[in-house]
């Protein structure tokens, strides 16, 4: 169901055609996990194991008065018991960790209530016993006494001057300064502006204004966050953990613990899905403390499905006013927004990601745009896949499809006019590089899903419409490492320290195996740890295939430089004279290929060991272009996906088998943030729904095939053409399928997500 | 401390006899006692369907089958999917289709999948999905997956269908 549009011929790397990239090999990690053998955190086993659990908080908002941890302590098989005063304070100090800002303060505070709770679920407690039902038994035995205290649990509230407040030290900030004199919960108001949008919307012909309201949802990783530690007798700390940034949590494990991080090593196992929501730590500083406190015995932790809901992830729920102006030639000519994101109990909301994100795909000349991080209590949000995207692409892409409408134009046409090229300014300041967002536009607009009619309904009270949006997502750079061993037989071990989520071990590895000119199965893949190879930014912001990859690239031409050398020393020629083409050195008549040099290592001068660290700075964003056909049934309002179609610029697809996959499942999320889940609370504040088929996340059967188009327009930043692909695929879905709703039945969806409920409803019918 | 019992089955074509409390569930048995990891934890609930077992030949989420429940009864768990060479046609299928990401769910879906082929040899995309509707997976969108079990079926349908010369 892919085909693939390449822009240019194939780009040639040593002189031939690619070997390897491009080519659906099979994973390197992939019979472990079909045959259970792979480690995921929760798999850990070490001698003296205690099992670890947390108490967490009956209340939404309330004041610790007093926490009684005696009866626990007594009871047989209990090893160590912890609160929140065996943490010391944390420096209330930001720094960036995993993919957004943190301040270690408030991390510390999230992982254990210190005087407060501030949300259903936060932990005020843990205990580590010999059994996990006996840990189970002792929080039972634990006795909290709390002072009740009023809730805000959305938004608007949480902005009026009488709304409960949080934080009582919190001020408001603007561009990183306070400006506020009072306590509040807005933490902070960004703002990014350009040209006038006033004289903007005068000289418009048609302006649509409209206000978006979107609920809180979650990564949904199937596996459950888990940490296993050993905080040993000579002070040393190991972690097991499930994670995508073993080194951001080894420097937060430092701050919150008052451990240097020499004294910390990290080993992130197997994950089991992350979609942002695996950055920061939750369980391994509870884990350490317990461990330290229950004699230096390993303790492992595992979240139960309703504390993954209660008390990780999610993203932000928001409100969202869009005003957008344009001409009848469907120029647009002002754009204004207002973006009010819930950051949950502790600041950090990806407000600011997604005013970028709001206008994104379209050349600007005036545009005003206003983002507001407001604390409530709900969980601390935390990344999820295009932080911020998926909710301001659904108001922006929802008004431009109404102009369109409006204008009396194909809304793949209306985009065109107005599409960002190379060169263009964003809204939030950086130039284009080069983009493939046009190319999208037109792979939609000449694609048989684009150009089909609507399929027939399904029944007489069913009605089908068709939905375009487009998407935008940063992409990430960062930092990198990797080392390698060549080994006498031929092959490669290859050490990386990127968490493999989504197939990554096997990206890298072709990326090394084509730099070297080998197979790909010569080249062996591993997943270091913060012990055994050099520092990596995060698995996350479409980096790793990326920024991992430029440094598998570079590790390889150190491997070359190193074989070049021992080529010159085998031939007594000078090592620069050597000819490289593929897998064959070459001098004169003198030529031997990568594996018979290998096996001349031992008399060349013994084993070759490289590593490199690189610091990339050429991540291009990713763009792309959605269509949906849905049917919706007007009597009881759900919507049915019939026909789901994606195309994106890939820059270069290196494994297109998880390109697609990356595609596939950030619009199958997209589908479920579009049309099914949302967190619930009761006016108390309570998680309503904290279980996989409440909260509803997309089964088997609520999805289609989805259809890709792979577009590659090579990045000119990377050797290989790469640009991150995994974010954006989430960020059209709910704009194309509420587009779409319209299109079926003449009525704009301006909440998410659009359930029965909410449809039934905008019919008119509740 | 709950007094234990003990509890004896055949795990994987072994017999075993395992030591447990009453309310202690086959997965958590399967994982901490009997270290048969591969069965994975992510709900304990019975939502997600990555703890799929095969119990006397019926597919069941294990956390929410006591242990106590198992004396004599035959489990397959993933461990016990692949033949003693090379691997199943179901975990070729997953592999060369690429329908697993980050392989936690994947356990669950094989074992889902092997009960499916088990009794209807040649499913349609919608029986596909219709069945797999108790596994949740959330890297894939099932896209890929879908099309995994279908090839598998296909796979398995070629070993069952006599060749021209084995027929003769």
């Amino acid at each position: 169901m892919t085909e693939q549009v390449r822009e240019t011929p194939t780009v040639k790397t040593n002189g031939t055609a690619f070997r390897v990239i491009g080519k659906r090999v099979v994973r390197p990690d992939g019979v472990d996990k079909v045959t259970g053998r792979a480690q995921y955190g929760a798999d850990v086993k070490l001698p003296g194991l205690l099992y670890g659990k947390v108490l967490r908080s009956p209340h939404a908002h309330a004041r610790i008065l007093s926490i009684d941890t005696s009866e626990a302590e007594k009871l047989p098989g209990v090893k160590a018991v912890i609160t929140g005063k065996d943490f010391k304070p944390v420096a209330d100090r930001v720094e960036r960790s995993g993919e957004g800002m943190v301040n270690y303060s408030y991390l510390s505070k999230n992982i254990m209530a210190q005087d407060k709770v501030l949300y259903h679920g936060h932990a005020v407690a843990a205990v580590a016993a010999t059994d996990i039902h006996i840990a189970e038994e002792a929080l039972a035995l634990i006795k909290v006494e709390y002072e009740v205290l009023p809730p805000v649990l959305n938004v608007l509230d949480a902005m009026r001057d009488d709304a409960p407040i949080l934080h009582p030290e919190l001020r408001t900030r603007e561009a990183g300064a306070v400006v506020g004199d009072k306590p509040t919960n807005i933490a902070s108001h960004e703002q990014f502006a350009f040209g006038d949008v006033e004289r903007g919307f005068a000289e418009a012909d048609v302006i649509v204004e409209r206000e978006f309201h979107t609920s809180t949802v979650h990564q949904g990783y199937i596996e459950p966050q888990n940490a296993t530690a050993l905080w040993n007798a000579d002070g040393f700390i190991t972690v097991w953990t499930s994670t995508q940034a073993a080194w951001d949590e080894q420097r937060e494990l430092s701050e919150i613990l008052h451990v240097p991080i020499s004294q910390i090593r990290v080993i992130p196992m197997e994950i089991g899905g992350g979609f942002g929501g695996k950055l920061n730590v939750y369980l391994e500083p509870l884990a350490a403390m317990l461990s330290l406190k229950a004699g230096h015995r390993p303790v492992k932790m595992w979240m139960q499905r309703d504390e993954v809901l209660k008390a990780t992830g999610p993203t932000s729920a928001s409100v969202i006013r869009v005003k957008v102006g344009a001409r009848k030639d469907g120029k647009i000519t002002a754009a204004q927004a207002w973006l009010a994101y819930e950051a949950g109990a502790f600041p950090g909301s990806p407000v600011t990601a997604g005013m970028g994100v709001i206008f994104a795909p379209y050349r600007l000349e005036n545009v005003l745009i206003d983002g507001y991080d407001v604390v409530v209590n709900k969980p601390a949000t935390k990344a999820y896949r295009a932080p911020g995207g998926t909710n301001a692409a659904f108001a922006g892409e929802s008004v431009m499809d109404e102009l369109a409408e409006k204008l009396g134009m194909d809304p793949i046409e209306f985009r065109r006019i107005n599409a960002a090229k190379e060169g263009d300014r964003r809204a939030d300041g950086p130039v284009y590089g080069r983009i493939g967002y046009i190319e999208t536009l037109d792979a939609i607009a000449n694609h048989p899903h684009y150009r089909s009619p609507l399929p027939k309904p399904s029944a007489p009270w069913c009605k089908v419409g068709r939905g375009v949006a487009s998407g935008f997502w940063f992409n990430w750079d960062g930092k990198s490492s990797a080392s390698a061993v060549v080994n006498p037989d031929g092959t490669v071990a290859y050490l990386e320290g990127s968490t493999d989520i989504g197939g990554t071990r096997a990206s890298l590895a072709m990326q090394l195996a084509e730099t070297l000119g080998i197979d790909y199965e010569d080249v062996r893949p591993m997943v270091g740890d913060t012990q055994t190879v050099g520092y990596n930014d995060a698995t996350g912001g479409s980096r790793t295939t990326y920024g991992s990859g430029i440094a598998a690239y570079h590790l390889g031409k150190e491997i070359i430089r190193e074989m070049k050398r021992r080529a010159a020393q085998l031939w007594d020629v000078p090592e620069d004279d050597i000819e490289v083409e593929g897998n064959v050195y070459r001098y004169a008549g003198h030529s031997i290929t990568f594996k018979e040099l290998c096996a001349k290592l031992e008399e060349t001068g013994g084993p070759i060991s490289v590593s490199v660290s690189v610091n990339t700075h050429g991540a291009v964003p990713g763009l792309a272009t959605h269509v949906v056909d849905v049917e919706v049934d007007t009597e009881t309002g759900k919507v049915q996906i019939l026909r789901y179609t994606a195309a994106q610029d890939v820059g270069r697809a290196i494994h297109p088998d998880y390109v697609e996959g990356q595609i596939h499942g950030g619009v199958a999320q997209g589908i479920g943030w579009a049309l099914s889940e949302e967190y619930v609370y009761d006016e108390q504040g309570h998680l309503l729904n904290a279980s996989l088929l409440d909260y509803r996340i997309p089964t088997a059967l609520d999805l289609p095939l989805i259809e890709t188009v792979l577009i590659e327009v090579p990045n000119p930043n990377h050797p290989f053409g790469v640009k991150g692909v995994g974010e954006v695929p989430i960020v059209p879905p709910a704009a194309a399928i509420a587009n779409a709703i319209y299109h079926a039945v003449g009525v704009r969806m301006n909440v998410l997500p659009m359930k029965p409920s909410a449809v039934l409803k905008a019919l008119g019918k509740i | 401390m709950t007094q234990k019992t003990l509890v004896t089955a055949t795990i994987n074509g072994d017999v075993v006899t395992f030591a447990c409390e009453p309310r202690q569930s086959l997965l958590e048995v399967l994982r901490e006692t009997l270290n048969l990891t591969g069965t994975k934890e992510g709900c304990n609930n019975g939502n997600c369907g990555a703890c799929a077992v095969l119990l006397d030949g019926v597919l069941v989420n294990s956390c929410l089958v006591l242990a106590v429940e198992v004396e004599g009864a035959t489990i397959t768990t993933i461990e016990g999917i692949a033949p003693k060479e090379g691997l199943h046609p179901i975990q070729q299928a997953f592999l060369e289709n690429a329908a697993l990401q980050c392989g936690v769910c994947t356990p669950g879906f094989i074992v889902a999948t092997k009960a499916l082929l088990d009794r209807n040899p040649n499913p349609t995309e919608h029986e596909v999905r219709a069945w797999l509707a108790g596994n949740l997976c959330r890297c894939t969108g099932y896209d890929k997956i879908v099309r995994a079990v279908l090839d598998a079926a296909e796979r398995l349908r070629e070993q069952l269908t006599p060749t021209a010369e084995e027929a003769r």
